[in-house]
């Protein structure tokens, strides 16, 4: 009996892990699934401008979350990437307005906002000891406080920037959106990074176990200060990208995007303890909410509905990551006690 | 440890006195109302007391029970969201017509229910309270503008307005202050003088110890979670009253305030202390610092940027402190240690 049981659950457990494992394979399952119930109510779902359109708006969350997964990675937490995206957005659109800088000089611009806001964050955590959660909910009080005060009441119109500047964002190579290229080559170079470099197995380890990564010699505080400094670049090119999409600029922009960002982080299959999950899982759990954004719209649901998807999604995405790591903690005691 | 055995001497006491953290949020505030003094005629009149107090009184009230969520080592976001779906609730069942003494305990209760979602994930789930509060951040809102859409409901009975915009009847003290002044008193008698206050902070210095001390942890944060809640969704009450308004909006961007007054009372982000007193005092730090701000026509943006300031100062300061004063202990030791090599031996 006993060793019946025995024999039988590890298939399951198998799957589960097989699942736990691919979160982003499970992902891209359940947007196809989805997907073709979506197209039969909604027939202009499959067109491929509907789908380049949502590709475009998630690369934007897509390479803002490739930034904040690197610090969830190191057991951090960056609350402050949505202030860092309106502050590079305004600071970028109004600096074109005046004519003060050319378009080129105005991006190198805003990446180096963007980095030196990162570098702030990362002073904060990593020198001066503050906790992340403390450090970056004040960092997005200043960095909006910021905004806020150099905006006014202005607001950059889409006539106020450079004839083609935002023509970037529908502008395509071989039939694909540049925006998701941007997205690609920050994955693939992020992973690169990540997986093959000294740095990038010092972020894990450093996330993973920071005592033991203490005592191997690991520079854990360098770890997370070059972390949250690539956050703030990511979150840079994300103002930039948030720039040629909307055009319209002003002291407000992308308010409550952290929430979307640490979501997509989450339901891409990052551990929020820190230690494990991939950069390509958080870019397609970005893709994921865009697609269940879009969808919402065209099934005719109304847009008040997506904030409150937006949580359950989030809860959904940590309750079955927990269940998934009990289950792979039990079956690992199990046959350790063999 | 070094101190422990002076404890006896007058001026042990008295400097440790002075390190209290409740003493130097207590100077600021004097400091503070004198610099208010300073910048306007008007700052110490009792109506601007009513004004200063009566615009941080829906944060203040929430701060009070994520005193003790935070000295559990937990967090709790979503208070804010709270607050605004039982502004929307509140709102919607007063525009169908159900009576308010029937709508408010039905709100009160649907806050415990939310805080008891918050505490099960956490306590049972064992998931990380910061994420799960993130996620009912958006769940909270978003069930707020499904009920209510973009509208607002403003026809409320003077009655009703007069709990968060009337005043205790010949004095200037807003009424939320009375209800923040007698919250605080209970949850400071049950934190400081309870079992369950003790149960409290053995959570959050070490939750294993305390767990294997049979301390029912999972209940306890649970129990803090759903008070975190239903507080919150009272603190939403309040906040209609005061605007005389429900909109699913209310309460945004009041979390990071709260955190930010219990930071700044003392509490430590990763649980095991922090007090009632010095979360009321920094509530007054904080109204005496808007409001003297105000007075000096600072705008609200630079207000943001004090805030967020303040908020890091607040773990940055006592830390700093906790450094210096171990360097000192240090330097102390070691000046003993060759001065009475026998005495030191065994302090190591």
């Amino acid at each position: 009996m006993a060793e019946a049981a025995v024999g039988a659950r590890p298939a399951r457990r198998n799957w589960l892990m097989a699942i736990g494992r691919q979160r982003e394979l499970t992902l891209v399952a359940i947007m196809f699934v989805a997907g073709a119930g979506v197209s039969m109510i909604a027939p202009q779902f499959l067109s491929v401008s509907n789908f380049s359109q949502v590709a475009v708006l998630a690369s934007i969350t897509a390479v803002a979350a490739i930034g904040e997964a690197i610090v969830i990675i190191t057991r951090g937490i960056d609350l402050s990437v949505e202030a860092m995206i309106g502050l590079v957005a305004y600071a970028v659109a109004r600096s074109l307005e005046l004519h003060a800088l050319d378009p080129v000089a105005a991006v190198a611009m805003g990446l180096g906002i963007g980095l030196v806001l990162g570098m702030v964050n990362g002073f904060v955590v990593a020198v001066l000891k503050v906790p992340a959660i403390v450090a970056t909910l004040g960092t997005l009080s200043i960095f909006r406080g910021i905004d806020y005060v150099i905006a006014g009441p202005h607001q950059v119109p889409l006539a106020g920037l450079p004839a083609g500047f935002s023509d970037v964002s529908i502008a395509d190579v071989f039939g694909i959106p540049i925006f998701v290229l941007v997205t690609v080559v920050v994955v693939v170079v992020g992973m690169v990074l990540l997986r093959s470099t000294r740095f990038g197995r010092q972020v894990y380890a450093v996330g993973s176990n920071p005592e033991a990564a203490a005592i191997l010699g690991i520079p854990s505080r360098l770890v997370v200060f070059v972390a949250f400094s690539l956050c703030g670049l990511l979150a840079g090119v994300a103002g930039v990208m948030w720039v040629m999409e909307f055009g319209t600029i002003n002291g407000t922009a992308a308010t409550g995007m952290t929430l979307a960002i640490v979501a997509a982080v989450v339901v891409g299959g990052v551990n929020t303890l820190g230690g494990s999950g991939t950069l390509a899982g958080a870019a397609i759990g970005a893709l994921f909410l865009g697609f269940i954004a879009n969808a919402l719209i065209l099934v005719g649901l109304s847009q008040f509905w997506l904030q409150a998807i937006y949580g359950v999604v989030i809860l959904v995405a940590i309750g079955s990551d927990q269940i998934i790591r009990r289950n792979v903690q039990r079956a690992n005691t199990r046959s350790g006690a063999r | 440890m070094t101190g422990s055995t002076r404890s006896g001497t007058g001026l042990g006491r008295w400097t440790r006195a002075l390190a209290r953290w409740e003493t130097v949020l207590l100077l600021a505030l004097l400091g503070l109302i004198v610099l208010g003094n300073s910048l306007s005629p008007f700052f110490l009149t009792p109506g601007n007391f009513s004004n200063l107090v009566a615009a941080l009184m829906e944060v203040a009230i929430m701060a009070l029970p994520l005193t003790l969520v935070i000295i559990l080592g937990e967090i709790d976001l979503s208070v804010e969201s709270m607050a605004g779906l039982a502004s929307a609730a509140l709102g919607f069942m007063w525009a169908a017509g159900v009576p308010l003494q029937v709508a408010i305990p039905i709100v009160l209760v649907m806050g415990a229910v939310g805080g008891l979602l918050n505490g099960t994930l956490v306590a049972r789930g064992g998931l990380p309270s910061l994420v799960v509060t993130l996620g009912t951040l958006a769940l909270f809102r978003g069930m707020a503008l499904i009920i209510l859409g973009p509208r607002g409901v403003s026809n409320f009975p003077p009655a009703f307005t007069e709990l968060g915009f009337g005043h205790v009847p010949g004095t200037v003290i807003p009424w939320p202050f009375v209800v923040f002044l007698a919250l605080a008193v209970v949850l400071g008698i049950v934190l400081h003088k309870t079992w369950i206050g003790r149960q409290t902070y053995a959570i959050g210095r070490n939750a294993g110890t305390a767990r294997y001390s049979g301390v029912r942890v999972a209940r306890l944060r649970i129990s803090l979670f759903v008070l975190s809640g239903t507080i919150a969704a009272l603190a939403g009450v309040i906040l209609t009253s005061r605007l005389s308004s429900a909109r699913a909006d209310a309460g945004q961007g009041m979390t990071i305030t709260a955190v930010t007054v219990v930071l700044l009372g003392g509490a430590n982000i990763f649980g095991g202390s922090g007090t009632i007193p010095g979360t009321v005092l920094a509530v007054l730090v904080v109204a005496v610092m808007q409001n003297a701000l105000r007075l000096a026509s600072v705008t609200v943006e630079v207000q943001s940027i004090a805030l967020g300031l303040l908020l890091i100062l607040s773990v940055l300061i006592p830390s700093i402190a906790r450094q210096t004063r171990m360097a000192v202990d240090r330097v102390r030791r070691r000046r003993r240690q060759s001065a009475d090599p026998i005495a030191g031996e065994p302090a190591i």
